[in-house]
């Protein structure tokens, strides 16, 4: 059986792995499960930018590619942009994925 | 059951009563928790009702916000459909709510997550079948399962909820008109501007609105069921669905009934803690000192919003832990209405001028809003970066010069300064 997975890892390097439903967002994972580090506020509605993540480098992985909301949001959150830099409302879970990210160390 | 005494009874399982429940685990509250819920659903986010769970694009699993197993592991008691009518207090604080089915819930201390309700309309005919309200899951998956046999309907109410609902219904197929009547849309929210700007763009979009305009009565067909909104110059507009939304009404009966102050909404100091000294209130119900850094102390508000229900339930339980942290953060709001993005932040209230900026080629509109030549805050449409920019400038006191920021062409955040020290 495949399993589908999501590690997330807080900024002092602390890793939890939750299985994840296909279709939930990576946000919606982290939340459901009192995931610390993802606020969240807006849902998913792509207006709060507090469910910021970096996924970790050297994953073969193909998310979905980011739109121009997004891009934005993301030049304003409170922890400095990098290349890795996602709102994780916008990864939707796929079938066997192991994915894996990092919460920066506020949201706010 | 429930007799045994919970350390922290939550009344009122939505976002204020649930982040409240959360927060505490997070300081390492080691009592237990019980949280109640009038609703027989599991603990769900609102926002949605009006837009992705009413397009069909979310089902109600979906806005559940915590899995059973959560709340299990973390020795919190969740109950649905808990109605509390009445509750005892004894001097030191602890007492016992009373549900209208019978059960007790004996605690050491309370807290009042209790929110607020539909404002009704007070017109004949308001009670009419296909007339509704959105403000929780049964009103939506009710307004939802009439669908069906509705092809025209008439919004009362050209606020958020209103205006949200009205694009959401027009997504599906609906004609659609908003009746709303002050002179502009959102008027409790946000400046003229953006208020024209939303109904250019509404109206271009096919809604039909009517400012200036209230309800005279509500008319039915031979089954009685609602057929038509007679407006108050005389016209009648044909619907079989009106979805009204008129604002809120804080749920403050248990408080006065416990003798809190009470003054639209439950008073409370910068600590969430209300006039006894002990009961804490979060939320939608809280009248609270405005949060917005450097603001008048005196100058009171009740925030609607998500964000003011989780950072004031963070507040509440260092209140809960015997630390004092000071409720002061930027409010900020947002809504979704059909293809446009409004993101709201800090507050207008009390500005003296405005600026706008807009490229119409993107379809990106802002307004910021300054008072004493200083930004207060900012309604941004489709514009992401504008909006992160104000909040963020205003979250640590940062400045963006009015005559800059008018050329809509330069990055506010290529325009964001420290202050000026006073000399």
């Amino acid at each position: 059986m495949t399993t589908t997975t999501v590690t997330y890892t807080d900024a002092e390097g602390t890793a939890r792995t939750i299985d994840a439903t296909v279709g939930d967002s990576v946000m919606e994972t982290a939340v459901r499960n009192g995931v610390p580090g993802i606020v969240a506020e807006c849902g998913g509605s792509l207006s709060c930018a507090t469910c910021y993540v970096f996924v970790d480098d050297g994953q073969d992985v193909d998310l979905p590619e980011m739109s121009g909301m997004e891009d934005e949001m993301l030049y304003g959150t409170a922890v400095d942009r990098e290349d890795s830099s996602r709102l994780s409302c916008q990864i939707p879970v796929t079938e066997g994925m192991s994915l894996c990210v990092t919460t920066p160390e506020t949201q706010v | 059951m429930s007799d045994q005494t919970t350390g922290l009874l939550i009344i009122g399982a939505s976002q204020a009563g649930v982040q409240l429940a959360i927060s505490l685990r997070g300081l390492d509250f080691d009592e237990h928790i019980t949280l109640l819920g009038d609703e027989d659903h599991r603990p769900y986010q609102r926002p949605a009702l009006s837009k992705e769970f009413l397009q069909g694009t979310y089902d109600k699993e979906r806005l559940i916000f915590r899995s059973n197993e959560y709340w299990e592991e973390n020795n919190i008691r969740l109950v649905k459909g808990a109605r509390i009518e009445r509750i005892d207090r004894a001097p030191d604080g602890s007492g016992t709510a009373h549900a209208t089915d019978g059960t007790t819930y004996p605690f050491r201390r309370l807290a009042l997550a209790v929110g607020a309700r539909a404002r009704h309309l007070p017109v004949p005919g308001a009670d009419l079948d296909g007339v509704v309200y959105l403000r929780n899951a049964d009103d939506a998956l009710a307004l939802k399962a009439s669908l069906d046999s509705v092809e025209e309907a008439v919004v009362i109410g050209g606020g958020f909820i209103g205006l949200e609902a009205a694009c959401s219904l027009q997504q599906l197929g609906k004609k659609v008109t908003v009746i709303e009547r002050a002179p502009r849309l959102v008027g409790r929210a946000v400046g003229e501007p953006t208020s024209d700007h939303l109904l250019t763009h509404h109206r271009a979009a096919g809604l039909g609105i009517r400012l200036d305009t209230g309800v005279e009565k509500l008319v039915s067909d031979d089954a009685g069921r609602v057929s038509g909104v007679v407006t108050d110059d005389g016209t009648t507009l044909p619907a079989q669905l009106v979805l009204v939304g008129i604002g809120v009404i804080p749920n403050t009966e248990l408080a006065e009934q416990l003798g809190l102050d009470v003054d639209n909404g439950i008073v409370v100091d910068r600590h969430a803690v209300a006039s006894d000294g002990t009961t804490i209130v979060v939320g939608d119900v809280a009248n609270l000192p405005n949060p917005l850094p450097g603001a008048d102390p005196t100058e009171r508000i009740r925030l609607e919003s998500v964000n003011n229900a989780i950072e004031h339930a963070k507040v509440a339980a260092y209140s809960v832990v015997g630390k004092r942290e000071d409720y002061a953060g930027i409010p900020w709001f947002w809504s979704n209405q059909g293809d446009l993005k409004l993101q709201i932040a800090g507050l207008s209230l009390g500005y003296d001028t405005t600026v706008v900026r807009r490229n119409d080629e993107q379809g990106k509109f802002s307004v910021l809003y300054y008072r004493d030549g200083r930004i207060i805050a900012a309604d941004c449409i489709n514009h992401p970066l504008d909006f992160m920019a104000v909040r963020n400038a205003l979250a640590k006191g940062q400045e963006i010069p009015a005559a800059e920021a008018a050329d809509a062409t330069v990055p506010l955040k290529s325009l964001i300064r420290n202050l000026e020290p006073v000399s």
